[in-house]
């Protein structure tokens, strides 16, 4: 029987719970700690994101109970650290919806994921008549390794233009394939200073299309929204675990299994070995061998605590919190007439807000600002052919998260006004 | 006193506001530019030399923070009629202290751009070579 007009009951059963970030904030010290006296209103998550005591507590326990170097000694304690780290790649591996596990290969960070695939892919698969395709709106870690290895192989260096609205033209693409054999797709999910969510998955099949390859810098998107590589559809893809709550220093690469085994390595040395001989060396198995020396042990078991957290919290529902604060930013800083903002409407995008107050530098804003307890990112956002698109040198960047709350909006508006009423 | 009022005391806002010694000179002995890449400040300083090697001109231009803009103006009318080579190497204390503000390390940039570029516009005019810890290819000054 077909449900009253306007309501959908399988629709009513999977509405994601909402998130309460009040109740969340309680996780977290630093809403404690108090800045010139005040709380601090911290929208600066897309540059890294504050840490829960849950992942804290997970890596003093790891330390204090289950540390030793892995894959080594056949004593207890090394067997824990090793089921540790291990049990950290299978969260990884879930939370990327990874056929396997042995396609997470663990990394400092997104950069180096994506550093790694430039390199290790990259030297050996392209050459002159190839083209390497990424974006206007890269980050530089997701651009200048692509720019460098087309470089250093005489391939050539393309990127999608963007519209007014920070959104990819993709009807571009048809100028771009002039250049040559398309090999290589590189693009954000999420960009990190306009919040454009992008048509990764369109992309993925264009470059399919050409024999290409698709990499993925989901940094961005990872901590904000479901990640799933194979509804995605592409060959690799980068994320970083300090931006969603776990520590800085580790990250993770997911390879499509058949191109890791195909690949030569990136970093040699310890553990990424399988034999060595003054003759020849032979290389580890799946991850293992993008995994030399010694890893970033409790750093991984820190990352899979903040993939536990920010499961828990709910993907769907991080992306409706973060959305209804977009919305509400937008809205209010929309009512000043002296504040620029870039980037597409909300629900194109993740929950960055870029803005500038008309005659006011991007720094002296953000300056005014941490004086009032709200710590904004001013600067170029490591995106710098995007700023030079945009025709600004930088712009004040406040970016949300999961314990975000619409009163440190309205403390960044009063804020900007501060700044535009002392200095404008 | 606010920590408004410490950082962007009157001097500064108005030098900020009604720059000195804005726009570059044409002739010029030299021109340089310097960019702080944090947070985009860009700053050209053009110099002209008189007799006995004395700053007679200095003209700048450029877009950025508040700090970085307004440095660079007092800078301007302070090295004016100075002896060049006593400016190229003027240590970065003395422009500090005609700016009396608290600096942060990041603001610091800001507040020393200005004087780097114009210390590679007069190695320029005169023909000196660049101070060792600038390297030897520098052409532009990037304050990283």
């Amino acid at each position: 029987m077909p449900g009253a007009p306007g309501y959908d009951g399988a629709m009513a059963v999977t509405t994601p719970k909402k998130l309460d970030a009040s109740r969340l904030r309680a996780d977290f010290a630093v809403f404690d700690e108090l800045v010139n006296g005040k709380p601090v209103a911290f929208l600066d998550s897309a540059a890294s994101a504050q840490k829960p005591r849950q992942v804290l507590d997970a890596m003093r326990d790891f330390y204090e109970h289950s540390y030793a170097n892995v894959h080594r000694g056949v004593y207890r304690l090394a067997e824990r650290a090793t089921a540790g780290y291990e049990g950290a790649r299978g969260k990884v591996a879930g939370f990327v919806n990874a056929p396997s596990e042995r396609e997470i290969v663990f990394t400092r960070g997104a950069t180096e994921a994506l550093n790694l695939v430039a390199y290790a892919w990259g030297l050996d698969n392209l050459g002159p008549g190839d083209v390497v395709v990424v974006t206007d709106l890269e980050h530089h870690s997701s651009f200048v390794p692509w720019q460098y290895v087309a470089g250093r192989t005489g391939a050539a260096f393309k990127a999608i233009p963007i519209d007014e609205h920070g959104e990819l033209q993709l009807d571009a693409l048809e100028e771009i394939e002039r250049a040559g054999t398309i090999k290589v797709v590189a693009c954000n999910l999420v960009s990190n200073t306009l919040g454009t969510v992008n048509p990764v998955r369109d992309l993925a099949s264009w470059a399919h299309e050409r024999g290409a390859i698709m990499v993925v810098d989901a940094a961005q998107a990872a901590p904000h929204r479901p990640l799933d590589v194979q509804a995605l559809g592409c060959d690799f893809l980068a994320l970083s675990s300090h931006k969603m709550c776990g520590p800085s220093g580790i990250g993770a690469l997911w390879g499509r299994r058949e191109i890791l085994e195909a690949m030569s390595p990136f970093n040699l040395g310890g553990e990424m070995i399988r034999s060595v001989s003054m003759e020849r060396t032979t290389w580890n198995e799946l991850p293992y061998k993008f995994e030399a020396g010694t890893p970033a042990i409790a750093e991984a078991v820190g990352f899979g605590a903040a993939v536990d957290y920010v499961l828990e919290a709910g993907l769907a529902a991080i992306e409706e919190h973060e959305r209804a604060l977009v919305e509400y930013a937008l809205g209010r800083l929309g009512e000043v007439p002296w504040i620029s903002t870039y980037g597409p409407v909300p629900e194109r995008r993740a929950g960055i807000v870029s803005l500038n107050v008309d005659g006011v530098h991007p720094h002296d804003v953000a300056q005014v600002l941490d004086w009032e307890g709200v710590a904004v990112r001013a600067g170029h956002h490591c995106t710098q052919p995007l700023m030079t698109k945009l025709g600004v040198a930088a712009t004040v960047r406040a970016s949300f998260y999961l314990y975000s709350i619409p009163e440190e909006v309205d403390r960044l508006v009063d804020g900007l006004h501060k700044a535009k009423t002392s200095l404008g | 006193m606010s920590e408004f009022d410490q950082l962007y005391r009157e001097l500064i806002l108005d030098h900020y506001k009604n720059p000195r010694n804005h726009g570059l000179l044409d002739p010029a002995d030299a021109v340089a530019e310097g960019q702080n890449p944090l947070c985009g400040d860009e700053i050209s300083v053009s110099v002209r030399l008189g007799e006995g090697d004395v700053i007679e001109e200095v003209g700048f231009d450029g877009r950025g923070c508040a700090i970085s803009q307004a440095a660079t103006s007092m800078l301007s009318d302070l090295v004016k009629g100075k002896p060049a080579g006593e400016v190229a190497a003027m240590p970065k204390e003395a422009l500090l202290d005609e700016l009396g503000i608290p600096l942060t390390p990041v603001r610091l940039k800001c507040a020393i751009l200005g004087l780097g570029v114009l210390k590679l516009a007069l190695h320029k005019a005169r023909g000196t070579p660049l101070p060792e810890e600038w390297g030897t290819s520098v052409n532009e000054l990037v304050l990283e």
